[in-house]
This record gives structure tokens, C-alpha cells and sequence, in this order.
């Protein structure tokens, strides 16, 4: 095991030294000189001077790529035009909002989702699985800043439901310890300010769950269909065990392999999916940070934000093959 | 199942059937022969297929189904912060905020979402099967060199694949400043990487068949095997995940819209930027954001179902 989890970290490292060159070429094909598209509009012959210092852009490109890497290195992923402010600053103080949302909105997918496949294929042909089938393709095309955009019209602006956005009402004065402001309303018992991030949360999580909810259901509901025709289920029957053994040892066990690997796949559409969801409700992630970032050209936080989701999303991947090789041996071989 | 070994003679010179000789199961009919007769008999793909049609046919049609142009603000004058009108028997879905005719709108956004959305799968397709099928066929042919061009190629994808692809398509269109090309490049760009992974396995996986052993062993070309017999028997999969992508790209055409990097011009009409244009008159013309955002889905919807009973037709399980 150790070694299977040695060998895919050194795969990694190819795959990131590959990004790092592929992300400082970026910046350096924007168009025109690059200091002066890094500044935008705002360029004066004094801005280029302090960023061509900065960034180093009038060194020889090795040279510049070995400080970029070595920055990197030190935890240093460039510094904002607009703001001055370090992009590792910003990531870490919007991080914890966005891992809030994006697992509130997996355990929405999850919980909803397993169940429901499970259900639909036990009910193959009938009205369930129809209604099941049906609804998850719905989930499917609808795009996320779409539903997002729906949702808040309906649950928030037409019944007043639910708040239309941000993260925590600003009338609220909660204690901020971790960022995480459901979690910080709790370790402080501020239980107003926990309520009211919780509410904050629901809409944008929906949202943001409905792809990933669609595509458990579908696979929970293959992946059940398959082994329900399997011979040791045939077998397990005509042994004499209880429908619900037989549901929970030989049924569930099986068909969850391939519903954990998705939950696990899950990661890039939820980050991806976290920058619509985070504009359409000014929820404060790195979703609408980045999105600000876009706006605003400011291409130093586009590449440092890319290279830290890019990290995330190689880690986490990482992560899901190390729980599916704990899971089923035989990944651990090939 | 039992694949009959391609004989030797006629049916190796170039242009003859390179399908799949399914003769036993199917009475004559190749791979995809037998996959359209089953295609035909799918309520899902008729459905698909009829979405898809009309969204062409809009499309195609868009001057003819309007009197208006798309982008023409001429009636400015009655939008006012409060109201904008709704629908009347000159403007069938009302006004935009902008004071265009919405059904305009949304005619010629059909067209924009048709050519954004073909356009870069194509782009994606091309790109991205021409390497999967080189490190496909390097690698099933083996060798130190054939070892190195797979690796190398697929390292060049595993890269690409660390990125999100939303966020991949982003960082392009952000790069490449705003503009039509962009958004066809970098959503094109993005689909790169799944096109070339699924091309690649099931090439190798043909590597390993029965067919393949026999053609070798009858002595051909090990180029010919890989162009003329593995090639087009793998392309299945990917042929299914183009249709599908098509609904994944017009859905992201408007995301890039939304996001502020679509094109710029506002004589096109675009689903996505109608959607963002709508987002702050939700309370008095909650229709500005429905419609177009229906209509992405709606359009989704067609080549999403097309897409899956293509590939159920395809499937070896369901054949018989």
C-alpha cells in the first residue's frame, strides 16, 4: 500500500513541474509586453518600471523560471496587481468558505443520491426508477449558474425563504476563529450566527450539489442493477438469507466501489462549479474571488489560484485512489 | 463472441469495411450499421434527435422566424428602471433591459451556441484524437520509441486533466483576451485531454484483440493495423463523447459568458450574457432569465439523450 501511495505522489511530480512551466508561459503570452497587460489600462511608464522589478520580466526567461519555481517553493504564489495583497493570503482567508460550501454541497449529493439510486434500481421500470432516471438528466443539463440563478429568484427574492446571498447576515456580529462560519457559531455558541451561516448555505449548496447528486444517482443506480444480476446475489437468495442481508453484505458492499470513485470525481466539478455558485450569490470563496480576479485581468492571482486548485485537485484524486486501493486490492496491483 | 479473422485478401485494400465483422451476430451488419438500426428503434435517441433537429432548425432559420435584428436597441425608450414591457403582439416575449425584442434574442442565441458548441468540439475532437490515437497506436505497437511518444503525450494530458476544465477553458479565454475565437479555443482546449485518454484506452485495449494477434501473424503492416483496424474500431467511445460534449460545451460557452469572457460585441446575441444582463431585474421580468436559461438546458437536453442511446447502441451488452 505504502508503495502504491510512494508511486502516485512521484507521478505527480512530472504533472506539476509540467504545470509551473505551462502556467508561467501563460503569463508571459499575454499579449504585448507583459507588465503592461499585468497593469491593464492603469499602465504608467512608472507601474511597468516596479513590476518589471518585481516579476523580473526584462531577466533571462531560465532565470525568471527558476525564481518563480523557487517562490513557489516557499509558499510564495505571487502577489495581486489590483491589491498588493499575496495570493496565498487571500487563498487561505477564502479557502475555508468554499470547502464549507462544497462539502455541504457533496453531503446534499450523497445523502440524497445513494439512497435514491439504490431505490431506483430496485424498482427498475417503475414509476420511481422513471421519475428517478428522468430527474437526474434534468440535474444534468441544467447548467449550475442557471439553477443557481433560479433558485435564488424563487426561494429567495419571490418567498423570502431563504437570504439571496453573501455568507453570514453583516447585521450578525459573530466571532470569526476558523473561517468556517458554521463550525465558528458552534465552538463559540454564537448559535444565531451558526443558524444564520447554515441558512446562508442551503441555496448555494443545492445548487452547486445537483450535478453531482444526478451523477451518484445514475451511477448508484447502474452499479446496484449490476450486481443485483449477479450469480452470488442469485446464490445468497437461493441459500435462504433475508432480503435485508443480503441488501446490506453482498448488495450494497459491491455496487459502493464505483460510487466511491465517483464521489471522489466529484472534486473538479465542485470547484469548477464553486466559482458560478460564489458569483451568482456573492458567497465569499475563492469562487468569487477568482471570478473578481477575472474581471479585473488580474493575472497573477489567476495563476497562483489556478496553480492551488490544481494542487488540490491532483491531491485530492490522490486521495481517492488511495481509499479505492484500501477498498478493493486489486486496484492496488495494476 | 467470436471475431472472424480479416482475411488477407480484398478486404484489406484501403476504403473496404474496416468495421467490426459482427456477421455472426447480426446478420451483415457492421458495428455501426447494426448501432443505427438499434438507434432507430430508441424513444430516448428519437427525442434527442428531434431537440437537436429543432435547435439546428432555429438556428439556421433565425432571419426567418424574426423580423428584427438581433442586438437592435430601437426601443430603449420603453424600458424604464421599473418596467420593462412584457410580451405584445409586436414583441412575442416582450423586451429585453437593453430594449431588444427577446425572441430575437433568443433565436439568434441559438445560432451562437450551435457554432460556439460545434465549433470547439470539433476543434477538441480533432486535437484530442489525433494524440490519443498517436500514443493509442505507439503504445500498442510498443517498442522503446513507441513507449516514449505514448508516455510523452500522455504526461502532456495527465498535465491538462490537473486543471478543472471550466477552469481550464478560463484560464485560456483569459489569456487570449475576449473574443469569439477565445471562447472556441479555450473550450475546445479543454476538451483536449478526454478526448485523447479516451481514444488512447481504447486503442490499447484493441491491442490486445484477437484481430489484431491475426493480422499481425498474417503479416501486415503494423502502421496498416493501427490506421486501417484499430483506429476505426475504437472510435466508438469517443464518437459518444463528442455528442455528449456538445451539450457539456454549449453549456460552457455561456458559462464563459457569464464570467465575463465571452464575445464582446452586443450585436451577437449570447444565452449566457442575456442570463447575467437578466440577473438584477429578476423581480419585474423574472423572463429574461428563464428563457435563456431554458433554452441552454433544453439544447443540453437533445444532444445529452442522443448521446446516451448512441452509446447504449454501441454497447456490445445490449446488441442481440
Amino acid at each position: 500500500m505504502l508503495r502504491f501511495v510512494v508511486r502516485r505522489l512521484l507521478l505527480l511530480v512530472p504533472v506539476l513541474i509540467g504545470l509551473s512551466v505551462l502556467l508561467f508561459a501563460w503569463v508571459r503570452a499575454l499579449p504585448g509586453d507583459p507588465a503592461r497587460s499585468l497593469l491593464g489600462e492603469r499602465a504608467t511608464d512608472a507601474g511597468v518600471e516596479r513590476i518589471n522589478e518585481v516579476y523580473g520580466f526584462d531577466r533571462p526567461l531560465v532565470e525568471q523560471y527558476v525564481s518563480y519555481v523557487g517562490a513557489l517553493l516557499r509558499g510564495d504564489f505571487g502577489t495581486s496587481i489590483q491589491t498588493g495583497r499575496p495570493v496565498t493570503e487571500s487563498f487561505i482567508d477564502y479557502f475555508p468558505a468554499t470547502i464549507e460550501l462544497a462539502v455541504t454541497a457533496l453531503l446534499f449529493a450523497v445523502v440524497i443520491g445513494v439512497p435514491l439510486g439504490y431505490l431506483a434500481a430496485r424498482h427498475q421500470g417503475r414509476w420511481l426508477d422513471t421519475t428517478v432516471v428522468t430527474g437526474s438528466l434534468l440535474g444534468v443539463v441544467t447548467p449550475v449558474f442557471f439553477l443557481a440563478i433560479l433558485l435564488k429568484l424563487v426561494f429567495a427574492n419571490w418567498l423570502g425563504w431563504l437570504p439571496t446571498g453573501l455568507r453570514q447576515d453583516p447585521r450578525i456580529d459573530a466571532t470569526h476563529v476558523t473561517n468556517f462560519y458554521v463550525l465558528d457559531g458552534f465552538l463559540t455558541q454564537e448559535w444565531d450566527a451558526a443558524f444564520n451561516a447554515m441558512a446562508h448555505l442551503v441555496l448555494p449548496a443545492i445548487a452547486l450539489g445537483t450535478i453531482p447528486l444526478a451523477i451518484i444517482v445514475r451511477i448508484t443506480r447502474a452499479a446496484v442493477a449490476d450486481v443485483l444480476n449477479e450469480d452470488y446475489v442469485r446464490t445468497a437468495h437461493a441459500k435462504g438469507l433475508t432480503a435485508a442481508t443480503i441488501s446490506r453484505r453482498h448488495v450494497l458492499r459491491n455496487a459502493l466501489l464505483p460510487v466511491v470513485t465517483t464521489i471522489g470525481l466529484q472534486a473538479g466539478l465542485l470547484l469548477s462549479g464553486a466559482v458560478l455558485t460564489e458569483t451568482v450569490f456573492s458567497f465569499n470563496g475563492i469562487g468569487s474571488y477568482l471570478f473578481t480576479a477575472i474581471t479585473r485581468r488580474d493575472y497573477p492571482v489567476l495563476q497562483g489560484f489556478i496553480l492551488f486548485i490544481a494542487l488540490l485537485y491532483c491531491l485530492i484524486n490522490l486521495l481517492v485512489d488511495v481509499v479505492y486501493g484500501l477498498i478493493d486490492p486489486r486496484v492496488r496491483a495494476a | 463472441m467470436s471475431i472472424p479473422i480479416p482475411p488477407a485478401g480484398p478486404s484489406t485494400t484501403p476504403g473496404a469495411s474496416v468495421a467490426l465483422d459482427d456477421k455472426d451476430l447480426e446478420g451483415g451488419l457492421s458495428l455501426w450499421q447494426g448501432a443505427f438500426r438499434r438507434l432507430r428503434r430508441s424513444p430516448t435517441a428519437w427525442c434527442g434527435a428531434v431537440i437537436v433537429a429543432l435547435f439546428v432548425v432555429v438556428a439556421a432559420a433565425a432571419p426567418l422566424l424574426t423580423s428584427y435584428q438581433p442586438g437592435s436597441t430601437q426601443w430603449a425608450g420603453d424600458v424604464t428602471t421599473t418596467e420593462i414591457p412584457g410580451p405584445s403582439a409586436d414583441h412575442w416575449l416582450g423586451l429585453d433591459r437593453y430594449g431588444s425584442d427577446l425572441w430575437t434574442q433568443l433565436v439568434y442565441g441559438a445560432r451562437q451556441s450551435l457554432l460556439y458548441g460545434v465549433i470547439s468540439t470539433v476543434l477538441g475532437l480533432a486535437v484530442g484524437a489525433t494524440l490519443g490515437a498517436l500514443a493509442g497506436g505507439f503504445g500498442a505497437v510498443g517498442g522503446r520509441f513507441g513507449t516514449v511518444v505514448d508516455a510523452t503525450i500522455m504526461r502532456l494530458v495527465d498535465i491538462m486533466l490537473a486543471v478543472p476544465s471550466l477552469l481550464l477553458a478560463v484560464s485560456i479565454a483569459a489569456m487570449l483576451g475576449q473574443s469569439g475565437t477565445a471562447v472556441v479555443i479555450a473550450i475546445g482546449a479543454a476538451q483536449v485531454p478526454v478526448f485523447a485518454r479516451l481514444l488512447r484506452g481504447s486503442m490499447l485495449a484493441q491491442g490486445k484483440a484477437d484481430y489484431v494477434l491475426a493480422a499481425n501473424a498474417l503479416g501486415l503492416r503494423r502502421s496498416r493495423i493501427v490506421m486501417s483496424h484499430m483506429l476505426p474500431n475504437s472510435m466508438g467511445p469517443t464518437i459518444v463523447q463528442a455528442t455528449l460534449n456538445l451539450a457539456t460545451a454549449i453549456i460552457e460557452v455561456a458559462a464563459l459568458s457569464y464570467l465575463g469572457l465571452g464575445a464582446p460585441d452586443p450585436a451577437i446575441a449570447e444565452w449566457g450574457r442575456m442570463l447575467v444582463a437578466a440577473q438584477d431585474r429578476f423581480d419585474d421580468a423574472a423572463r429574461l432569465a428563464i428563457l435563456p436559461g431554458v433554452a441552454i438546458a433544453i439544447t443540453a437536453l437533445g444532444f445529452t439523450l442522443f448521446g446516451e442511446a448512441l452509446r447504449e447502441s454501441l454497447d456490445p451488452r445490449t446488441r442481440r
